[in-house]
């Protein structure tokens, strides 16, 4: 029993040994810059070109403003550009810094009951479901893309808490709403990247896509080193510098899948 | 069927592979949960014997609240725990969100009044036989408690393997706590959840089954060293 005992607590201390080197910085981000793979490609870069090793926590961006607003996080990366701005009006962030962009897109049936993949703009394409009332999947967890969701039905001129049981707000991620969507083959708007990094496609297909207000544009705050004096700040400095230099905007603009770019690099200098 | 026989495969694959990742999240996941039962055992334990021992005044609405707690929903003590040691909490310049120590804390507030409750159930069994002997050589309460905890010893392992079943199994407190920070804070449970959000069912699968088999190894494990079930007896 002591000899388990000894073994244990060896393990544990070079497991806490391990966790504390190296300079770490903890960022928080959208489930989609993670489930897209893209940090997959830029984290090693950063962590070999500075040094830093960034520590994702992967959440919708109403929790990581949430974590920042905390002071629990040194920056964050997000996409939803209103709230955003509140985030730093209210003091919590220095500036917002924008990075990169993509778009979003709406997902649906490949058979396509509501006819959206001829809709001549997005808000005709959300139209169209609520005419049929096709099952619509929503990510209900006041995310990014959900914020946008909902910016989309306001501006069809319709009203997503008046909807009835074809509406679901599944209060999830997005790769649990492409789930929750590919198992009742259901429609939703997803990003771009997500959707293409998805395995589990079902008889899912894109239906809708180009509309310009479809816009998707990532940003860099860093959380107020003098509202949080623990923030590591200078850490945060190194790496937006990294992330609007000319290697990130190779990485970033190279990046594909099955053929197809996802993000476009687009940071402008010093605000 | 297919997707589980692939999960099955995938799990082989890592297994046989030696995959780094997966043996750090899978060293990471013993090392929260074996401190986190480690811990709350040497709480739970003696309060179980305790609890069985002596006789207050609420003992009754005690074991009641006990066995409630048990039921401790993860999600809720993962917040609490999360709003304790956020920045902006009481804890917050201790620093301690987002590592395993959190973890830590977060499960052996789940895990301690289970343990405690089989504990005490043992131990109240094991005192009504002990009770007449204990008291007519006039033992102290705490000669007592340490008599019942090394003579109830193989159903005290039951309580903290229990503990260990319910604690390595747990996702939803350790998520919010440890932030599934890979290289920092992933385990095999947070693993899980984020694999079958990109909809990688077969990985996500294969995890699940390196996370039971470790269950039952460990499982296996401590019987062996306790020699439980091989001699037909205590």
């Amino acid at each position: 029993m002591i000899r388990v005992f000894a073994l244990i607590s060896t393990l544990c201390l070079t497991l806490f040994a391990s966790v504390a080197q190296a300079q770490t910085l903890k960022l928080a981000v959208t489930t989609s810059f993670n489930n897209s793979g893209l940090s997959d490609v830029l984290l090693p870069a950063i962590k070999q070109d500075t040094g830093i090793e960034v520590q994702l926590l992967i959440v919708g961006t109403g929790q990581a403003l949430r974590l920042g607003k905390a002071g629990d996080v040194d920056a964050i990366l997000v996409h939803s550009r209103a709230a955003e701005e509140a985030f730093v009006a209210e003091g919590y962030g220095t500036y917002r810094r924008e990075i990169m962009y993509n778009d979003f897109v709406l997902i649906g049936p490949a058979e396509d009951p509501a006819g959206i993949s001829g809709a001549p703009t997005a808000t005709q394409a959300l139209q169209r479901i609520f005419g049929q009332q096709a099952v619509f999947v929503s990510r209900g967890d006041d995310s990014g893309t959900h914020k946008m969701e909902r910016t989309l039905w306001t501006a069809a001129g319709l009203e997503p808490d008046t909807f009835k049981g074809w509406y679901r707000p599944v209060g999830a991620g997005m790769g649990a709403a492409l789930n929750t969507a590919s198992g009742m083959n259901a429609y939703l708007m997803a990003d771009r990247a997500s959707w293409l990094n998805f395995a589990n496609k079902g008889d899912l297909a894109l239906l809708y896509a180009g509309d310009p207000v479809l816009f998707n544009q990532y940003a860099f705050i860093p959380v107020d080193p003098a509202r949080f004096p623990h923030v590591k700040n200078n850490l945060v400095q190194k790496l937006e510098s990294w992330l609007t230099s000319e290697r990130a905007a190779g990485l970033i603009n190279g990046y594909q899948i099955n053929g197809e770019t996802l993000f476009t690099f687009n940071a402008n200098p010093v605000p | 069927m297919n997707e589980i026989l692939e999960g099955l495969k995938a799990a082989s694959w890592l297994v046989l592979t030696f995959d780094s990742d997966l043996v750090e999240i899978t060293l990471r996941s013993l090392q929260v949960t074996l401190t986190a039962v480690a811990i709350a055992s040497l709480i739970g334990l003696p309060l179980g014997a305790w609890l069985a021992v002596h006789r207050f005044r609420h003992r009754r609405a005690t074991i009641a609240l006990l066995n409630a707690l048990m039921g401790l929903p993860p999600v809720v003590v993962g917040l609490v725990v999360y709003l304790l040691l956020s920045r902006a909490g009481p804890f917050g310049v201790l620093d301690l969100l987002f590592t395993p120590t959190a973890m830590i804390l977060a499960q052996i507030v789940i895990v301690t009044p289970l343990i405690a409750s089989i504990s005490h159930q043992a131990m109240r069994d094991l005192w009504a036989s002990y009770h007449d002997l204990l008291i007519s050589i006039s033992t102290r309460k705490r000669q007592r408690i340490a008599t019942l905890l090394w003579d109830g010893r193989r159903a005290l392992i039951t309580a903290a393997l229990a503990g260990f079943g319910r604690a390595i199994g747990e996702v939803g407190a350790i998520m919010i706590v440890g932030g599934n920070i890979e290289h920092a804070t992933r385990v095999l449970t947070t693993a899980i959840a984020l694999e079958t959000g990109k909809g990688n069912f077969d990985l996500a699968l294969g995890l699940g089954f390196v996370l039971i088999a470790l269950a039952i190894l460990v499982n296996v494990t401590t019987h062996m060293i306790g020699r439980t079930e091989s001699e037909g007896k205590w």
